[in-house]
């Protein structure tokens, strides 16, 4: 069996023995193929399935061995590409031989078998030994993932769109690359685990289960919003997930974080919380604060920093004399993520949840980018230069990573997965126009939820005349 | 932070000092008060010849014991001097009813209060700390989402000691020593808020909580709102502030005028034993964040309180002494300045209305209004600030809602825009005296 598969990737360098080697295959194909195949279902990268597809094709007689050659023989990118302009059939997996129609169009695999897949980078770590890289995924799963991150992402993108078309004020921060780290987190945690995040909040909210009309009515500022019109961008809040916001202020959250995991135990819970922040709240003094008292007192708190490398204008080389936030915890232990890598992400948040209920806190640090600028007043480009940030769009943007894998793994084809995200474009679009016909809240709505019962007392508008009400 | 000889079980009387002359210890020192309790009211005999009269010290009275050598001045002395002072800390009616007043003497300088209800037991007498800490005890057996965390709070006993005990009771998770990081622990009672539980924080002195303004400013008033109604912070955050026994410019600290502006919040002051215990009570229970203003002097005062379970309502204000000439306005310390002064404004002839805010934020004004609209005349005094202060805000909101009832400009009596010196005589001018109330009073009453 082995020696097929060494004598097609040896097929690259040689030239004159082509025709011998293709004879020989061709001839052997029939008893290795099987071996063949299953071998290669253990080997994920495009590479194996280019050449696993060509073998099929070769079992069709759909190609000759020169077409395959030349297949092998151009480069990985390009031959994905023919790959993708070649396949409009799809290839079932564990039936090699079947001779059913390709034309066929095949469903969406739901399958939920695991699938295991290795993360592209190692985790580092700091006083813990690191969770393996391979990580037990399934076929819904990673489709799941492609299809919020893709939600996410046109999610990110109309918010743009809106901001610019001054439906949305205010200050909008956008998360469109670093959709892995909020897709990735909710694979391994319930919904009994509480997030409380700063303001670039959208995508976390809609990773706990928020819905896009209540987000779009809430950047818009409609009573329908999930704060009601009365939070903004800012503050996202969704209880009844555990979705503890949404807040304005950098690091105001890593002390509200640690409360939520105070909580917890204080209720005995079996739940861990846990705190998002950024590298530029990663020197904020309250971070340490609370890190202490969560080390003090044992506390349920995973502290995710999602080190984008900016706080705003400043890199972190400029603002952090140690970069290396996962070590920032000094007695707590930490692991470096890669967080463009949903999986690895899901892994080290599975891992994190089992170190918090056991031995208390734990840091990781997320490894991720943002294509935006901070904000929306703000280009992005100042301060880096549109060199990089295209390049890791090309070479590490989460939504491709997951995309390959699904093809690689043949759950979905290229064509259906833009399918999927047509739909998802569609299903933005509609929730933005709904969400643009929402009703502005009542100027009674200026003093309701002040107080949680109000006693009767009066209150005043700008005007000290016309607007008054009694605070309910 | 009251030195020991302030409590109040002395057994003679001493010799009165005049008026003007005495300062606040030598008058808790010299009082004496006895308290018949009421349901729900506090009752409280003041011992006639127990001399200038801040009323509110308490302790026990034996009238067998009673002597009263000089009562040079006091205009009309009579043998048995008893008035009745009562606090409307209940939901009963606002009205004063006035009727057993008739029979007290009209130089009485503390409140009357007619409700002579049925005494259901005799109460039991404690200091204004052991009541804080009675009431945070009842609350924390009644609810076991109570609890406290602050500096000290836990084996230490708390350093005014108004957790003493609890952590031996409770054990470590109800009652959390903290590291000092105000920021952040109070970041963690409002987070922990958010999920249902009601922490007490503690400030070990109210200035310190200036480092967690962020927290109290944002997360705990303004969560409520920006969640759109979703989260309530049930917090309570408590600590003594005002103006001490010269401890400094920094630990001297009025945080009410800070916080006032921050909505969502309330603030209650607490100023007797009665109204400590139940404010704390009311606080703890209320779904809204509370900051509870203590003061460092007052913590040793004596009182009888009922044995009873009672409640103060948070946002009434208590009428101390009821009158009919001028309303003075005060909460806090400033209120035992004032009623020392209202023993002298009554010797003068004059019948002033006391009124004991309690709620900082919001206004009660509708005991404060009912009051103006009686005596015309408004005079605050507050331990605040002069810019910005509580008393800054009140007098906009009385001139803006009760404007037509108003004779005379409202008079609003603060302490000096400057920071608290160390040096006694210097800090005693940074704040308001009985004597310069007087001449306020005096002044307006022209």
């Amino acid at each position: 069996m082995n020696n097929t598969c060494i004598w097609i990737l040896a097929f690259e360098g040689f030239g004159r023995e082509r025709e011998a080697l293709e004879e020989t295959v061709l001839l052997r194909y029939e008893k290795s193929l099987t071996y063949l195949s299953f071998f290669l279902l253990q080997q994920h990268t495009t590479f194996f399935t280019l050449i696993r597809y060509c073998i099929f094709q070769i079992t069709q007689k759909k190609k000759t061995f020169a077409s395959f050659f030349s297949l092998l023989s151009k480069t990985k990118s390009t031959a994905e590409m023919a790959l993708s302009r070649l396949s409009s059939r799809s290839t079932t997996l564990l039936q090699p031989f079947a001779t059913t129609s390709l034309l066929r169009r095949r469903h969406i695999s739901t399958d939920t078998t695991p699938i295991t897949v290795e993360t592209s980078l190692p985790f580092t770590s700091h006083l813990i030994s690191p969770p393996s890289r391979a990580v037990e995924t399934s076929s819904q799963e990673l489709l799941s993932f492609f299809r919020d991150m893709a939600l996410m992402r046109r999610m990110e993108i109309a918010a743009d769109s809106l901001y610019k078309a001054k439906l949305i004020r205010g200050f909008c921060h956008l998360y469109d690359g670093q959709e892995a780290v909020a897709i990735g987190m909710e694979a391994a945690i319930t919904k009994r685990d509480a997030i409380i995040t700063s303001y670039r909040d959208h995508c976390t909210f809609l990773g706990r289960g928020g819905g896009l009309f209540e987000a779009f009515s809430e950047l818009m500022g409609r009573t329908t919003g999930c704060s009601k019109g009365k939070g903004g961008s800012m503050h996202f809040y969704k209880k009844d997930a555990s979705f503890y916001g949404g807040h304005g202020i950098v690091g105001a959250q890593a002390p509200l974080g640690c409360g939520l995991a105070f909580a917890q135990k204080y209720s005995k819970e079996e739940a861990v919380s846990f705190t998002l922040y950024g590298d530029g709240a990663a020197n904020q003094g309250q971070l340490f604060e609370a890190l202490n008292i969560a080390a003090l007192w044992d506390l349920p708190a995973v502290l995710v920093c999602e080190n984008n490398h900016y706080g705003m204008g400043t890199a972190e080389w400029r603002s952090a004399k140690s970069p290396a936030y996962f070590k920032r915890g000094d007695y707590v232990p930490g692991l470096k993520v890669d967080g463009m890598d949903a999986l690895a992400v899901k892994q080290a948040c599975k891992f994190a949840k089992e170190h918090a209920l056991k031995n208390g806190p734990i840091i990781l640090e997320m490894d991720t980018y943002r294509y935006h600028g901070h904000s929306m007043s703000d280009p992005g480009s100042t301060y880096r230069t549109r060199d990089e940030i295209s390049g890791v769009r090309q070479v590490r943007d989460p939504i491709d990573r997951v995309r390959k894998l699904i093809i690689a793994h043949d759950i979905a084809t290229e064509k259906e997965l833009k399918d999927m995200e047509k739909e998802v474009r569609k299903e933005v679009d509609a929730a933005v126009a709904q969400a643009k016909e929402s009703p502005i809240p009542e100027p009674s709505e200026l003093f309701s939820n002040i107080y949680v019962k109000g006693f009767g007392a009066e209150s005043f508008g700008a005007d000290r005349k016309e607007l008054r009400a009694t605070l309910p | 932070m009251l030195a020991e000889d302030a409590s109040f079980t002395v057994t003679h009387v001493h010799p009165m000092r005049t008026l003007d002359g005495i300062t606040l210890p030598h008058v808790l020192r010299f009082l004496r008060f006895v308290t018949l309790p009421g349901k729900k009211k506090m009752a409280a005999r003041i011992h006639g010849g127990a001399g200038a009269g801040a009323a509110t010290a308490l302790s026990t009275f034996n009238p067998k014991k009673l002597v009263a050598p000089s009562r040079t001045n006091l205009p009309a002395a009579r043998s048995s001097k008893r008035c009745i002072v009562a606090a409307a800390g209940s939901d009963a009616s606002k009205s004063l009813r006035v009727g057993h007043s008739q029979k007290l003497i009209a130089n009485a300088a503390v409140a009357t209060k007619a409700e002579t209800s049925a005494t259901t037991g005799t109460g039991h007498e404690l200091l204004l700390f052991e009541a804080l800490q009675e009431g945070l005890e009842e609350e924390m057996d009644r609810d076991p989402r109570v609890c406290v965390m602050g500096e000290d709070v836990g084996h230490y006993g708390g350093s005014y000691k108004v957790t003493k005990g609890l952590a031996d009771k409770f054990g470590d998770l109800r009652v959390l020593d903290t590291p000092i990081c105000e920021n952040a622990f109070t970041g963690m009672g409002i987070g922990a808020a958010m999920t249902g539980l009601r922490p007490v924080i503690e400030g070990m002195n109210m200035g310190f909580l200036l480092l967690a303004f962020n927290q109290i400013s944002n997360n705990c008033g303004m969560l409520h709102y920006t969640s759109g109604g979703q989260f309530t912070i049930p917090v309570v955050i408590r600590g003594p502030g005002g103006v001490g026994r010269q401890l400094g410019a920094e630990h001297s600290q009025r945080l009410e005028s800070y916080f006032q502006s921050i909505p969502g919040i309330q603030m209650v002051a607490c100023s007797t034993p009665y109204n400590a215990k139940g404010l704390m009570k009311a606080a703890i229970r209320s779904e809204n964040p509370v900051i509870l203003f203590e003061h460092v002097l007052l913590y040793n005062l004596k009182e009888k309180i009922p044995d009873e379970e009672y409640i103060c309502n948070l946002e009434e204000a208590e009428m101390v002494r009821p009158g009919e000439h001028i309303t003075i306005l005060t909460y806090s310390r400033m209120r035992y300045h004032v009623m020392q002064a209202a023993k002298t404004l009554v010797n003068k002839g004059y019948d002033p209305e006391v009124i004991d805010i309690r709620s900082l934020k919001p206004f009660d004004l509708y005991t404060i209004g009912n009051s103006v609209k009686k005596t015309h005349r408004v005079l605050i005094v507050e331990e605040c600030m002069r810019t910005g202060g509580i008393g800054a805000s009140l007098t906009a909101a009385i001139n803006e809602n009760f404007h037509d009832y108003l004779d005379a400009p409202v008079m609003c009596l603060s302490s000096q825009d400057v920071p608290t010196p160390y040096a006694g005589t210097l800090e005693e001018w940074t704040v308001v005296q009985p004597a310069q109330i007087v001449t306020a009073v005096e002044q307006l009453c022209q």
